[in-house]
């Protein structure tokens, strides 16, 4: 699960850890309210959308009044900003975040994951910071620090100095950086982050005073630990998320969206990949991958059939159960059941394998309705990129 | 021999009186597994399925002798049980789990640090040696006995790629599923480990998905260190990248880690790959002529 941006730098700041004095507002009066409480005399407005890449999409704009704040304001509510993050489609902005703006003195990256490979969350930083921490990764490597840490003795000091040192945070700058990822640290791990983005961190000046401030901050959450973190999932924003992929997300569903014309239904997401792989193979474009998961009641294959058939692209579906946790008996009950509810014009292509496989497969003979069968996964593709074609034709 | 559990193995189940554990408990009976007993906390010394029930799995290995342990406990409380297992002296402990928390992985992980217990999983079907013992969720009756060793990160493509092998009268020896989470317990290689040492084993299919570096490292470690062929499959070719594709684990996150760039590298390496997991099957036949070996 993602965040915006001004819930990220709400809850950094809950962490003590310095982000710019600001404030969300979704009016252009309200926006006018924040930059007049804040004060002083320039100001960044900010579109808030999951999706990176705003500041190149016009999403991120400098003003120096409180009359710009409001008309900066009042022209990104309700537009639609595209990014190289958002597809063509781009995404709605719903409101705003208006901060004071800093005088940068240099840009750092710093990100917080869980590496695969050590199985263990690791610091990574680096002093080339506002740029794609990719590109930094493929032209410059050595000017990446990393750090593991041991989730039994948590991140220690020693470790934050040498990261700091590493990138060039020294004197007077370094007390702040440990505590700050000391704080990210804490945060991550009490709030089972997947990962933290902060990019940029700056060494901002006010006055003769030099310090640093998180001036952008992504967070990626555990969706497997919503169950315990209650203060994330009222941050959710079901209106940046696919309405069909939350829909199949309520029914224990998963769904995602994908712009081809043959709908499937599988269970198993390695099944369900390979499904995919093999209708492509055979020349088809799938029209979203769907995994129904274990355990899956006819009413749970109904609801699958709805949400695969809300995409009016589809015409033909393929239907794929390799049961083993599953029953096929149950999946064939299903898929009569969405049949006769949901009035289905496209053809079903099913392939039932596993448990109760016999019972499955007796159920769609004697149902009298014109389910389309295959024996194996390969047949059963061929058969529903043949249907589609002729269909198409 | 066969991979990590066999007909001298006594297996217990942790949430043994919940619905999937009961099914599965009574299907690995029927195929032979020497199940001994269960734990569900609170339900100690009663009986399920004409088996005796434990309050903690200490009390459970202390009466049976049981050396495995399948963990058929609820996400939440998944990585508690699996550390429960270990500190009483399983063995082999095996999590079917799909949804355990990642910061209760890494913990995991830390705490099995000097610990010799063998984890399969989570998000993982399970572990069968066909005839012997069956510790997952499996469908028990696609697997027959042979000479071939599976491991997989998806459970349906594993029955998948069983069921092609079955079809062509080709067996197995060992399956084991190591998961579709980004953290695993076992990772590709240590499986290839005991493959190569089983005798038994004659011919390694091995089932990776988008997302990661395990398969490629595998492979690499394979070239040097196998005799025994591998015939691999990566699952995510048409996978947009940057979505997850079901798998926690299946996200592509870098062009190396692309289904299509996984194989580019294990057919580099000498693997024999089926590039369609329709042809899982025929490329395993494909190896076994190649290398003279029977079914």
């Amino acid at each position: 699960m993602n965040i915006h941006e001004y819930q990220a730098k709400e809850l950094l700041k809950a962490y003590d850890v310095p982000v710019p004095v600001g404030g969300v507002a979704y009016s252009d009066k309200q926006a006018a309210q924040v930059a007049e409480d804040i004060g002083g005399s320039k100001w960044v407005v900010k579109a808030q959308i999951h999706a990176g890449g705003r500041g190149k999409a016009g999403g991120v704009k400098l003003v120096h009044s409180i009359d710009e704040v409001k008309k900066t304001a009042d022209a990104m509510i309700g537009s639609t900003l595209v990014t190289h993050q958002t597809g063509p489609e781009g995404a709605l902005v719903h409101r705003v975040w208006v901060e004071q703006a800093s005088h940068i003195k240099k840009e750092f990256y710093l990100g917080l994951v869980i590496d695969r490979v050590t199985q263990r969350i690791t610091v990574v930083a680096s002093s080339e910071g506002g740029v794609d921490i990719e590109d930094v990764a493929k032209a410059a490597p050595e000017k990446i620090i990393k750090e593991v840490v041991d989730p039994a003795i948590g991140l220690r000091d020693f470790q934050c100095r040498k990261i700091a040192t590493g990138i060039g945070l020294k004197g007077r700058l370094m007390p702040q950086a440990v505590k700050l990822m000391k704080s990210l640290y804490r945060c991550m791990r009490d709030k089972d982050a997947l990962q933290i983005e902060i990019n940029p961190l700056a060494i901002v000046s006010i006055g003769e005073e030099e310090k640093l401030l998180i001036l952008d901050a992504k967070f990626n959450f555990d969706d497997n630990a919503l169950y315990r973190q209650r203060v994330i999932t009222d941050m959710r924003d079901l209106a940046e998320e696919d309405p069909k992929e939350v829909e199949a997300s309520g029914h224990g569903l998963n769904y995602i969206a994908l712009d081809g014309n043959i709908g499937c239904i599988v269970n198993g997401a390695g099944l369900a990949m390979a499904s995919l792989d093999a209708i492509t193979l055979h020349g088809g474009r799938p029209a979203n991958f769907l995994d129904v998961g274990g355990g899956a009641s006819p009413e749970k294959v109904t609801n699958a059939c709805r949400i695969v058939l809300q995409d009016s692209n589809v015409k033909a579906i393929l239907v794929n159960i390799f049961a083993g946790i599953n029953r096929c008996d149950w999946i064939a009950l299903g898929l009569i059941q969405a049949c006769k509810h949901l009035q289905i014009k496209v053809p079903l292509v099913v392939r039932l394998a596993g448990t109760n496989v016999e019972e499955g497969r007796k159920i769609l003979a004697e149902s009298g309705l014109a389910f389309i069968t295959a024996e194996n996964l390969d047949t059963a593709a061929a058969k529903a990129v043949a249907i589609v074609k002729e269909t198409v034709l | 021999m066969s991979v990590f559990v066999n007909k001298e193995s006594k297996v217990i189940f942790q949430g043994f009186t919940g619905e999937h554990a009961s099914f599965h408990a009574q299907d690995a009976i029927s195929i032979g597994t020497n199940v001994v007993g269960g734990v569900t906390p609170g339900k100690g010394g009663t009986t399920h399925l004409g088996l005796p029930v434990f309050d903690t799995v200490a009390e459970a290995v202390a009466a049976t002798g049981a050396d495995v342990s399948g963990v058929f406990v609820p996400p939440p409380f998944n990585a508690d049980a699996l550390m429960e297992a270990i500190d009483a002296g399983i063995k082999v402990a095996v999590t079917i789990a799909d949804g355990i928390p990642i910061h209760d992985m890494v913990r995991l992980q830390r705490y099995r640090l000097g610990r010799d217990a063998i984890l399969i999983g989570p998000n993982s079907p399970g572990i069968i040696t066909p005839g012997e013992c069956k510790v997952g969720i499996m469908p028990s009756h696609i697997y027959k006995k042979g000479n071939i060793g599976i491991v997989s990160r998806s459970g349906t493509l594993n029955y998948e790629a069983t069921e092609q092998m079955s079809a062509l009268g080709i067996g197995i020896s060992t399956s084991v599923g190591i998961g579709g989470d980004p953290i695993n317990g076992t990772d590709f290689v240590t499986v290839l480990k005991a493959f190569e040492s089983d005798l038994e084993t004659e011919i390694v299919v091995m089932i990776g998905e988008i997302g990661g570096p395990q398969e490629v490292a595998a492979a690499r470690w394979a070239q040097k260190n196998m005799s025994k062929p591998i015939v691999g499959f990566v699952a995510g070719v048409s996978a947009p990248p940057g979505r997850r594709m079901g798998h926690a684990g299946a996200i592509i996150s870098s062009e190396s880690d692309t289904a299509s760039a996984k194989m580019d590298t294990m057919e580099a390496l000498g693997l024999y790959v089926a590039r369609n997991p329709a042809h899982i099957g025929q490329t395993v036949l494909q190896a076994m002529r190649e290398h003279g070996i029977k079914a």
